[in-house]
């Protein structure tokens, strides 16, 4: 490699944070490491001091509150929570999404914090988060503040990250009841190549009627973002074909994608429809299945 | 444990080389880095362990994968200075104490699983976690796998089977 820095290794939060303050903008954190090292490779970034959080304990860990609150520390891997029993109950999407990034190699060492970080538009962890309306909890000199992921992205690679801050917490809140979540991810070599389009769902149906909808688009615009009409579409009105068909072209009219190497932007677009209608009926799908599961389980006590 | 020279004091205005110990293969390697120095760099150009190879140097072709703790990580994209306090196994690592061959490697043997032979170290490597975490895996799952690690000689075709056979063989 052959662009220098100084290595720091704070042992607190508050000192991580001293030091970014101290040094500015020639400071970059470094977690898990795997954008950040592609990155200064490609001279992307040319970062005078690197200060490593991976010494400062308990930002590693997960874990749920009593309310079903999912608390995901700046360390945990995308490896540890794919894998974790309980988010895969709890937040079946979340550690789908986590086992959708790199190779299990990278996921080893690369963190949902980080993922979100980069602030790559095609960060595969941003959809499914924006869609379960996880927040960001960070620390400044001042003290703490909490960022709705909504408001996070500023645009492609930046944040609303001020260069003396840090994010120490993803907060994700427990789903509705009743509600599913699905994230697809469409890429020509699978889950080490990165996203042409990314797209997550989560919807309840109640009746036939769908409820607490959210959808988010990855990789189609400046920055991971929500598909608001394409929700407005669909909740609180009663399912059917021509209701998801209306829904996948909202999404589509709202992405703003590029043309790059990895596609064009009427392809985007083509597939953003494609895949947020394949998510809808696939939410759908897990919805009556688990409504039929309680119908059985209701007869057969009775 | 072995010593390393002494480094020379620098002029650049950043700080001196660090020193630091590293657990590789069992054993206690002090050395010198610059903290800007990648596990790969280190354990090829410093330790002359050049069995673990590096392709991309990018993450993406999975031919520097060693074991951290037991875990497959990319050596490209993982500062040395990261690797303190931790088991760090490389291919060489590998053989048993009579330098015997790890059954992986009998079974890629076996298999004709090698042909330029560039990323089989870290094939292997990676196969040995996947093994140690589930050692029934489909081959769908050992596929899935080794989505990180390319070999643009095989086909894959055989190195499924050499790995498919070893996980049979360890049952037996």
């Amino acid at each position: 490699m052959a662009l220098r820095f100084d290595y720091l290794e704070p042992r607190t939060v508050e000192e991580a944070i001293a030091l970014l303050s101290r040094y500015g903008g020639t400071a970059k954190l470094i977690a898990g490491g795997t954008d950040l090292l592609n990155a200064i490779r490609s001279k992307l970034l040319a970062p005078q001091h690197v200060v490593d959080i991976g010494s400062i304990p308990g930002l590693d860990s997960f874990t749920y509150d009593d309310h079903g609150t999912l608390s995901i520390g700046a360390l945990a891997t995308l490896r540890a929570v794919e894998t974790s029993a309980q988010v895969k109950n709890h937040h079946t999407i979340i550690s789908e999404a986590a086992g959708q990034i790199g190779s299990i190699a990278i996921r080893n060492v690369g963190t949902i914090a980080g993922n979100l970080c980069h602030a790559s538009p095609a960060a595969d962890m941003a959809p499914s988060l924006l869609a379960l309306g996880a927040k960001a909890k960070i620390v400044e000199p001042a003290g703490e503040r909490t960022v709705a992921l909504d408001d996070f992205f500023a645009g492609p690679g930046r944040t609303v990250l001020a260069h003396d801050e840090l994010l120490v917490e993803i907060e994700v809140p427990a789903m509705p009841p009743q509600a599913k979540a699905v994230y697809l991810k469409h890429a020509i070599r699978g889950a080490a190549d990165l996203s042409i389009v990314g797209v997550a769902v989560m919807a309840s149906l109640e009746d036939g009627c769908c409820r607490n909808v959210k959808i988010a688009l990855g990789a189609v615009a400046p920055t991971p973002m929500r598909a608001r009409n394409s929700e407005n579409v669909l909740e609180g009105k009663t399912l059917n074909h021509a209701l998801i068909e209306n829904a996948g072209r909202a999404a589509s009219d709202e992405c703003r994608p590029i043309t790059d190497v990895r596609a064009s932007a009427d392809y985007r677009r083509e597939m953003v429809k494609v895949l947020t209608q394949w998510a809808i009926k696939r939410v759908i799908a897990e919805n009556e299945q688990a409504n039929n599961e309680a119908a059985a389980k209701a007869t057969a006590t009775t | 444990m072995k010593q390393r020279p002494k480094q020379q004091p620098r002029r650049d205005g950043l700080e001196m080389k660090r020193h630091i110990t590293l657990r590789i293969n069992g054993t206690e390697e002090e050395l010198h880095v610059e903290p800007w120095w990648t596990l790969s760099h280190v354990l090829r150009d410093e330790l002359s362990l050049i069995g673990t190879k590096e392709g991309c140097a990018g993450g993406h072709c999975g031919a520097c994968t060693v074991l951290i703790d037991g875990k497959a990580v990319m050596s490209c994209l993982y500062l040395a200075m990261k690797a303190r306090g931790r088991e760090i196994m490389t291919i060489e690592g590998l053989k048993g104490k009579d330098g015997e061959l790890h059954p992986l490697q009998e079974a890629f043997i076996e298999h004709f699983a090698v042909q330029c032979g560039y990323c089989i170290p870290g094939m292997i490597l990676t196969a040995k976690a996947m093994l140690d975490e589930n050692p029934n895996p489909t081959e769908e799952e050992i596929r899935a796998g080794l989505n990180g690690n390319i070999c643009r000689c095989t086909g894959y075709v055989k190195i499924v089977d050499a790995i498919m056979s070893a996980a049979a063989e360890a049952k037996v």
